[in-house]
């Protein structure tokens, strides 16, 4: 019996489907270098992969052909060596659109595996957001923004090749680098890209991230329902009518908020959220009317207050606002938790104000989907600077 | 997928591909004329693949992209008479979608070669893979196949063409590729070189049943209680002669690219000491080879037999190899609903093809796997324990579930 390999990407669906699927391929390639078959696979639940909902990818390698099929003897791998994250906010936990609740970005990840993200941002920020283990694992940053390589719109940043790069080094059993630049001019044809997985190899470091760290909320556990337990004719109860809300202050019940379903709640989908100004608002209606996720809850005062446990991140509702910055999308990097934005406000609006400010200033356009023409160039010089650092 | 991935040399190259990009890849070995297509998953990945080889000018072929799956399968039928090479797909409900014309492909003896991505027929809209939606035509003169790899069903589809443009059978042959395990799982595949597909397929040639203004000719007449019955039976001489056809073709196939498939109608893993044996289709061999490796460790003499080829199904042999065995179980990965003894399709089939046999050992059924729902290796422990206790004469119902909440 040989030694078994699995590596996962987790992505945003459907935008970085491409670069996760370039990054698992590349993998099966560059151990194939060395004698080491494998496979590829995306996860097959996942699709149809609605805008930005958490996805993933698996490739699996083995030392032999025989291990390698007790690989494949299973659905997915119910642990993995290294879990890749190509986007910071992943780090949050990931709710897929084949739903299991709301899961740990590292829920895979072996003792003393690796999980390895691109962002901008330091291990600091980065481990608070990921669920806490059991056990000690390692955290490596390959510094980037969210890539789109691969989608057509978006011109190929590296982020695969750099990935691959950091792989080699955080888990030399698997592949050399010498076999990913192998594999890089195999699939690439394109030197530039096998310099850019060497200068990733070079440059990637990791910190260990002790069982204490982290976001210490208990992950969403359920049991299914046996087939007798379940009601006949594939029909499911709807969600009920809503309810008034009441205001945290005068204590009075009005507005309303709508019921939700307590269980499949997608705002892991969201990259980006919406803030309110609610000193602003002209209670118009717009942003309650065309919000495709009935997110916003209607307050005793006729305010609208987006309801983070539903928001999508959408940003719909920044764009039909008629008013200027009441509603402004801010990156969801900026977020600790999903508490009511209405409610801070009501119980102390300087207070919020100043909270406001500090969030849009906080406001790097890096979401997924163009905001507005022109994003892309903007970017460029950011990532430009990234390139710079890292080959500083 | 990468251009290189598809580029086909003169010598045997290895690529990174699915087992639906394995069956594009085929069309373009096989040089196929007309090409059909309408979306569902995980069929869909196919159309997508050949739409990239046509649009790269690697593959010079009709692609048309129907209206539904009904059309998609009328056109290439009709294409087909006219001489065309043809190829076409679905997967559940747009099979279905399309079984009037899968109806009426195989006595009009148009060799089309479908590929369905198996999967579960709705409701509920699900993905995965159930084996329903090609045994829905098990009664129809279409020959169907199973493969469980990539590789084979490259090698299967090129297969295809040879045994279903045979002037012997010009049967339709659908093949069976499991959605997800087989459809969106990149393997390593060796691809043969044109010129060794060349020698193993040669031109579609419809002879005097061309549909073409120099042969006139009018195909599908209506008829009457005078002529029904002897159609009928030219088509299942069609698949009789079929039996023969599909064994010189995988001679053939190994003489020329030196890859054996041993028997063509079934493979036998572990089989020659084995005390019992689990039969089943397409990728739940993978879990079984395992769980058997496993059991072989602990002492319990566990074989497997993966059935390829369903139509025509090869009974005697079969019941010749099972008959060795103390008891046999069967795996299905579909249902058949108030069945003999509740069974599935396969189960049934086997039954009835072990029964006119000196040996018959006692053979429980089992569910398992459906909507894609993964066959675990314990749940193959779990079976083999049952086939053990069957073969030591414990009564037992014939038909049991696997893998459910229960």
């Amino acid at each position: 019996m040989g030694r078994l390999f699995a590596v996962e990407i987790v992505y945003r669906g459907i935008f970085q489907k491409t670069l996760a699927k370039n990054i698992s391929r590349a993998i099966v390639l560059a151990a194939h270098c060395e004698g080491k078959p494998g496979i590829s696979f995306g996860r097959y639940g996942d699709s149809p992969e609605r805008n930005g909902i958490p996805a993933k990818s698996f490739a699996i390698v083995a030392t032999d052909d025989l291990t390698l099929e007790e690989g494949m003897a299973k659905y997915e791998p119910k642990e993995v060596d290294i879990s890749i994250a190509v986007d910071d906010t992943l780090c949050k936990g990931v709710e897929s659109w084949a739903w299991y609740g709301l899961q740990p970005i590292n829920r895979l990840t072996k003792p003393g595996g690796t999980l390895i993200v691109t962002s901008r941002e330091q291990p600091e920020t980065l481990i608070p957001m990921c669920h806490r283990k059991e056990y000690p694992y390692q955290l490596a940053i390959v510094k980037g923004i969210p890539s789109f390589s691969g989608l057509w719109v978006y011109k190929d940043d590296h982020t695969d090749v750099r990935i691959l790069g950091a792989i080699a080094r955080l888990l030399p059993e698997l592949f050399g680098l010498e076999s990913v630049q192998k594999a890089i001019m195999q699939e690439w044809q394109d030197p530039v890209k096998a310099s850019s997985a060497a200068r990733s190899y070079e440059r990637i470091t990791s910190v260990t991230v002790r069982p204490e760290q982290g976001n210490p909320e208990e992950p969403y556990k359920f049991e299914l329902p046996k087939w007798w337990e379940m009601g006949e004719g594939i029909a499911i109860p709807g969600i009920a009518p809503g309810h008034t809300m009441q205001d945290p202050e005068s204590q009075k019940s009005g507005g309303y908020q709508p019921a939700r379903n307590p269980t499949f709640k997608k705002f892991t989908t969201r990259t980006m959220r919406p803030v309110v100004n609610f000193d602003t608002c002209i209670k118009c209606t717009l942003c309650w009317l065309q919000c495709p996720d009935s997110c916003f809850d209607v307050t005793p005062e006729g305010l609208y207050d987006a309801n983070m446990e539903a928001c999508c991140g959408c940003g719909v509702c920044e764009a039909v606002c008629p008013v200027k910055d009441c509603v402004t999308m801010v990156n969801e990097i900026a977020f600790q938790d999903n508490a009511s934005q209405w409610e801070m406000w009501r119980k102390d609006k300087p207070v919020y104000q100043a909270w406001l400010k500090e969030k849009i200033e906080h406001r790097p356009e890096r979401s997924h989907g163009f905001r507005y023409r022109g994003q892309y160039e903007e970017q460029v010089p950011e990532m430009m600077e990234i390139a710079r650092e890292d080959g500083a | 997928m990468t251009q290189a991935a598809l580029e086909i040399k003169d010598a045997e190259t290895t690529a990174l591909i699915t087992g639906s990009e394995a069956i594009a890849v085929a069309c373009k070995l096989a040089d196929v004329d007309v090409i059909t297509a309408y979306p569902i998953r995980p069929y869909d990945t196919v159309m997508q693949y050949v739409a990239k080889l046509v649009a790269n000018g690697e593959l010079d072929c009709e692609y048309i992209v129907a209206e539904s799956e009904h059309s998609q399968f009328e056109i290439v039928k009709h294409a087909s008479a006219a001489g065309a090479r043809v190829f076409c797909g679905s997967s559940g409900v747009g099979w279905m979608y399309a079984f009037e014309a899968l109806t009426v492909t195989p006595a009009l003896r148009i060799p089309m070669v479908a590929m369905v991505g198996n999967r579960a027929l709705d409701d509920p809209g699900a993905f995965g893979v159930e084996h329903n939606d090609a045994l829905a035509v098990r009664d129809l003169g279409w020959q169907l196949v199973w493969v469980d790899n990539a590789q084979e069903a490259l090698d299967t589809a090129l297969i295809a063409y040879r045994v279903a443009e045979d002037r012997r059978v010009f049967l339709p042959c659908a093949i069976s590729c499991d959605g997800a395990f087989l459809t969106h799982s990149q393997a390593l595949v060796k691809i043969p070189s044109s010129e060794k597909v060349n020698a193993f397929l040669p031109r579609y040639d419809r002879g005097d049943l061309l549909l073409h203004p120099d042969n006139p000719i009018t195909v599908a007449p209506q008829a009457n209680e005078d002529w029904l019955m002897e159609i009928r039976r030219q088509t299942a001489a069609a698949m009789e002669r079929s039996y023969t056809v599909i064994r010189e073709v995988y001679r053939d196939f190994e003489r020329i690219f030196g890859r054996s498939y041993g028997n063509p109608f079934f493979e036998e893993y572990e089989t020659e000491d084995a005390d019992i044996v689990l039969v089943g289709m397409g990728t739940l061999s993978i879990p079984v080879k395992v769980a058997i490796r496993q059991m072989r460790k602990e002492g319990k003499k566990v074989g497997f037999v993966r059935m390829r080829w369903f139509r025509p199904f090869a009974a005697e042999e079969l019941a010749k190899s099972l008959g060795r065995f103390a008891a046999v179980g069967i795996i299905d990965r579909d249902f058949s609903l108030g069945a003999p003894y509740l069974s599935g399709v396969l189960a049934t089939e086997v039954r009835a093809a072990m029964y006119p046999s000196a040996k018959r050992p006692p053979i429980p059924g089992f569910i398992c796997g459906l909507g894609g729902r993964e066959v675990t290796v314990p749940d193959v422990v779990k079976m083999s324990d049952i086939v053990y206790e069957a073969a030591d004469g414990k009564a037992q119902p014939l038909t049991q579930w696997i893998g459910l909440r229960e």
